[in-house]
């Protein structure tokens, strides 16, 4: 039970989130012009690091914005937290 | 006073006496006592029999690291609560507690023959001999292992029980109220920091409070004198929450934890009635400083678990604490010093004691203080058999050899009572090991202490592998100064004294002078795992200590191994040959001490369980006899019985009536979205599978909407109330995930959109009618509108007034009726229910649930998503390839329809099913075989929707079927237990398909 810090609305308890998973991965701008394989590696691939990762997580019992953080999967430690559309922090 | 209370203590009030009975005799006992510090002074040491052999048990420790001494309380009623330990729970006036575990009773108990042929169950002995023959399994093996598995009984009834929840946030919780966590807690309430304290016990002290020994001293006071003026220092400061009887359950990240605290269980049943039994704790603190103590280890030999074996410091605390003693003639039997406190204390009241020690010699000044007792020392001694069966009589000693592998010279048998055991001390970690901390061995005192500076918790005292008096004093005043980044701890100049371990010896298994196989060294004394069981296990194989465990169930029980894990750990390291800090420990996971279900849940049972969404209309529904539905969290009208119908007969009668004159239907749970925005037509078109640009203001569209992956999600009517302004319809139970799933397209994959949501599922009340009468009821209900097919044809929708009141009615519909859905503000819909059932009234208007809803449109083709679809079926499947459009550029699962797997053409399909006998009606989910002489046969599909079709006169359903698509007239059959049923594949609208009676 961590604590986020949402960058809209302050330091809230992990159950007023939910996770959207990995972050970062962009739907393509023209999906028709992939083949299937490549639309596979959109929709399916996604990593699960033990260690730090970059998610998408929803302030779902609050404001329901979407932002990124930057999470440590083994100890849950929160590396950064940054907007949806801002350049992901170096860690 | 009973024989055996010796001891007058200020902790034990006895001029309040207090009656009880265990396994339907009466006993006294005094407020204060535990159950089993009460059974003790009543000379009761039996008190349950083990787990697979039946042997009988007595109890062992004082704490919640019971494994023998657990109870069932209130036996005799439907609230009876298992597997309670005697040595937590405090005896009240009318408590009934009884043993578990042994029938017919606790003194004859015929599972006691596992003993004489327990070399016939090994570890696991389950897993090898209840695997053939396989006939032997349901009418044999299950039954017994069930009868003799499991520990209490069961209660019968709902706990009537209140417990609650509560959230509390600090700046420092001090986990543990003995020496160090009483000194923690007092350097950080005094350093204006607000702080908590949790004690498991009643009072707070530890084992201090009644270590009432002149080896001890602090500031020139005995160490409990000492600590009891600091505790009522302690209780003056303001920013300081005591809370006793309160345990910690889980220690989460982030600080998060967990704490019960019973409020009522020690209460007479007179002044329990309407209080809160337990409440548990959501603590988050910015900084945890545990002090949890340590628990004392027993000794491995053969015969260790006879009633009358008690760990040392448990003799100490029962005679020290409660007055009580254990034995009248007692042995001690140690490899360490702190036993040699429990001799002094039994000496000094003039109680018989002896010492066997493992040890050559040891030379602090607590021993010295016991040979100038004159109490007789067996130096370097074991052992290594026990006598007597329902309780300890007497023992048999030999001397260790030189490296204390084995055992030499003469036997020596000694009577007693009472064998008092100490192996020495384990650390307790498991607050550490949970909140994510990690373990360092020490090799000299055999233990795993915490290691890693975590920055936001600390331990203290014991559990931090401090054991000397002088250390846990020093150490905690300094950890806890630099933890807090406090410069003055106020007890910086303070004075210890103390007995100091010299010597240290440990061996895990001891030894004996007969073959292992012989012996009976328990380990595990809750599941009856012995040091053979373990060799056994890595003999076999195992090397891990987690497959270990399991397959010898040690520590599995529910004691969670509190005493047994240590020695298993150490005797895999001794046999395998390996250093036990690599073998690491098993994990140890919350709740540290069992919790009740009725902590867990607190408050959110019966009506608080869920979360119910009624209608505006709900009511009506309920005076008009309706049977409810639950659809998500909304109570839905199911159907609405007249004169005793049953579901069926209610059914059929809807369903006619809204084919043949006129139907209502309370729609308002559908969920309902307002889209606004410059960029809502676009929105919609990338969201929906078919295109929306086009779409007319004051028009309606029906959409199918997908997932990436091409499923089917979602559907509904969406409506254009303005130029850049839509109102959109999800099915009941898909609306907040609806929502959920184009906020986050809108905000993470096209921000650029102008588009607002806005639920509106709550505002609206919907009320839908529908059959060849409804026109003529709206026209009755809105005189001034112009209902004709060219003013108001369907799939379009106008504003209304009625009684001044604006409204929405949209002609659209969902049974292929001519039909209407009018939306009011919620707080007008009963209002306007009621004027349509009035309206209604010469044409019959009958109200109808979701039952008949469902008939309805299955008569029609009409899929549900969630019912038709599972989240496999593409609109393709379905045979909806008319709302796919071909021109967008993308929407939302557009590229997944041509991938290699969605374009299969033996994916399974919507299709139409006819029962051969038009009267038998499938049941929905049957499997569907086209081969019935086929081995194994092959399920090429299932049934899921199905009907008796009142207006059809014979049975309907719809199903999914492999390649069903271009199987219209065939044969196939849905095998049920007792019978085939054949069918055939049909078109999937039955009623209608012209359309006709939508423009009647």
């Amino acid at each position: 039970m961590f604590i986020i810090n949402c960058p809209y609305c302050g330091e809230r308890d992990q159950s007023e989130f939910s996770c959207g998973g990995e972050a970062h991965i962009i739907r393509p701008k023209q999906p028709t012009e992939l083949n299937d394989d490549q639309w596979a590696e959109y929709l399916f691939m996604r990593k699960n690091i033990k260690g730090v990762q970059f998610e998408r997580w929803n302030h779902a019992h609050g404001c329901r914005k979407w932002f990124n953080l930057v999470r440590d999967t083994s100890n849950d430690k929160i590396h950064a937290v940054y907007k949806m559309g801002e350049k992901p922090p170096v860690i | 006073m009973t024989k055996y209370r010796i001891n007058k203590t200020r902790f034990i009030d006895q001029t309040k006496n207090v009656s009880f009975t265990f396994d339907g005799k009466t006993y006294h006992g005094f407020e204060g006592d535990t159950l089993a510090s009460a059974l003790l002074s009543n000379g009761i040491h039996l008190v349950g029999r083990s787990f697979k052999y039946h042997r009988p048990r007595g109890i062992m420790s004082c704490g919640s690291e019971e494994p023998n001494a657990i109870c069932q309380i209130n036996n005799n009623t439907e609230y009876t609560e298992p597997n309670v330990r005697a040595t937590e729970i405090e005896i009240y006036e009318g408590l009934k507690a009884s043993s578990q575990n042994c029938w017919p009773s606790l003194n004859f108990d015929i599972g006691g023959v596992n003993n004489f042929i327990s070399p016939l169950i090994p570890a696991g002995f389950y897993y090898k001999t209840f695997m053939w023959p396989k006939s032997f399994w349901k009418k044999i093996y299950e039954p017994l292992i069930r009868m003799s598995a499991g520990l209490g009984k069961s209660p019968t009834k709902p706990d009537p029980e209140i417990y609650d929840h509560k959230h509390e946030h600090c700046d420092v919780l001090v986990i543990g109220g003995g020496i160090s966590g009483i000194i923690s807690a007092k350097i950080a309430a005094k350093n204006n920091l607000k702080t908590i304290l949790i004690e498991d016990k009643n009072i707070l002290g530890g084992s201090t409070i009644y270590q009432n020994n002149k080896n001890f001293v602090i500031d020139g006071q005995k160490s409990n004198e000492w600590l009891t003026n600091e505790i009522s220092e302690l209780q003056k400061l303001d920013n300081l929450t005591i809370k006793t009887r309160t345990s910690l359950a889980a220690f989460h990240s982030y600080n998060y934890l967990l704490a019960k605290e019973n409020i009522s269980d020690h209460l007479p049943l007179d002044k329990k009635d309407g209080s809160i039994r337990q409440r548990l704790w959501k603590i988050r603190a910015d900084k945890v400083i545990v002090g949890a103590g340590a628990i004392e280890r027993p000794l491995i030999f053969n015969n260790n678990d006879r009633p009358g074996i008690i760990l040392a410091h448990s003799v100490k605390k029962y005679l020290d604490f409660y007055g009580v003693s254990s034995g009248l003639n007692n042995i001690i039997f140690t490899n360490n010093d702190s036993a040699y406190e429990t001799a002094v204390s039994l000496f000094e009241k003039g109680i018989s004691v002896k010492i066997v020690d493992i040890r050559k010699k040891s030379s602090s000044s607590i021993i010295k203080n016991a040979e100038e007792l004159g109490i007789e020392i067996y130096w370097n001694s074991t052992v290594i058999n026990t006598f007597g069966y329902k309780k300890i009589k007497s023992i048999e000693i030999m001397n260790l050899s030189e490296d204390g592998s084995n055992v030499t010279g003469n036997k020596n048998k000694i009577q007693c009572d009472c064998l008092a055991i100490s192996g020495g001390w384990t650390p307790m970690v498991h607050m550490h090991t949970q909140s994510g901390g990690k373990l360092d061995f020490r090799e000299i005192d055999q233990v795993f202490v915490p290691s890693e500076k975590n920055e936001n918790h600390i331990n203290v005292g014991s559990c931090n592998g401090d054991f000397e008096l002088e250390e846990i004093v020093k150490n905690t005043n300094n950890k806890v100064k630099t933890f807090l980044n406090i410069n003055e701890g106020g007890f910086d100049k303070i004075s210890v004294l103390c007995s100091k371990e010299s010597e240290k010896k440990n061996i895990w298994l001891l030894p004996n002078t007969i073959s292992e196989s012989k012996t009976k060294s328990f380990i595990d004394f809750q599941n009856d795992s012995t040091a053979k069981d373990i060799k056994l296990a890595l003999r076999e194989g195992f090397k891990s200590i987690e497959h270990v465990k399991r397959y010898t169930t040690t520590g599995m029980a529910t004691d969670q191994g509190k005493l047994s894990n240590m020695h298993a750990l150490g005797i895999i390291a001794d046999t395998a040959g390996v250093k036990m800090g690599t073998l690491g420990t098993t994990t140890f996971r919350p709740p540290f001490t069992p919790l009740t279900f009725g902590a867990i849940v607190g408050r959110s049972v019966g009506k608080f369980f869920d979360v119910v969404r009624k209608t505006s209309i709900h009511e009506w529904h309920i005076q008009n006899n309706a049977k409810f539905e639950n659809v998500g969290q909304w109570k839905r009208p199911w159907y609405y019985p007249i004169n005793n119908e049953n579901l069926y007969e209610a059914v059929q009668r809807e369903s006619k009536a809204a084919r043949n004159s006129a139907g209502i239907l309370d729609a308002s749970t559908l969920g309902k979205i307002d889209i606004q925005g410059s960029d809502a037509s676009e929105f919609l078109n990338r969201v929906y599978t078919n295109a929306w640009s086009k779409l007319g203001i004051g028009k309606c569209r029906y959409g199918l909407m997908l997932n990436e992956d091409g499923m089917v999600y979602d559907d509904g009517v969406t409506t254009r109330l303005g130029e850049n302004h839509f109102l959109m319809t999800t099915t009941t139970g898909g609306a907040a995930n609806v929502l959920s799933k184009l906020e986050d397209y809108l905000q993470t994959e096209w921000p650029e959109l102008d588009v607002y949501l806005t639920s509106v599922t709550d505002h609206y009340s919907t009320t839908s009618i529908c059959g060849p009468n409804s026109k003529k009821i709206l026209k009755k209900l809105f005189p001034n509108k112009d209902f004709s097919d060219e003013a108001f044809p369907h799939m379009s929708y106008q504003d209304a007034l009625i009684d001044k009141i604006e409204c929405r009615i949209m002609r659209i519909s969902f049974t292929g009726e001519l039909s209407y859905e009018i939306n009011i503000e919620s707080k007008y819909g009963r209002s306007l229910w009621e004027s349509c059932i009035k309206a209604g009234e010469e044409y019959k208007i009958t109200p109808y649930g979701t039952e008949t809803m469902h008939l309805l449109r299955a008569e029609k083709g009409f899929i549900i998503v969630g019912q038709d679809t599972d989240g496999t079926m593409t609109p393709i499947d379905l045979q909806m390839d008319w709302i796919v459009s071909k021109k967008k550029y993308d929407f939302i699962g557009k590229r997944s329809l041509y991938r290699s797997d969605t374009i299969r053409e033996d994916r399974k399909q919507l299709v139409g099913l006819l029962t051969d006998d038009p009267n038998e009606i499938l049941e929905e989910g049957a499997q569907i075989v086209s081969e019935l002489d086929k081995n194994p046969v092959e399920m090429i599909g299932h049934v899921t929707s199905s009907y008796f079709s009142p207006n059809l006169n014979k049975s309907i359903a719809l199903a999914v079927v492999k390649g069903g698509k271009k199987m219209k007239g065939q044969k196939l059959f849905v095998p049920m237990e007792n019978k085939n049923i054949n069918v055939t594949v049909s078109d999937f609208i039955f009623l209608d398909k012209e359309n006709k009676r939508i423009n009647a």
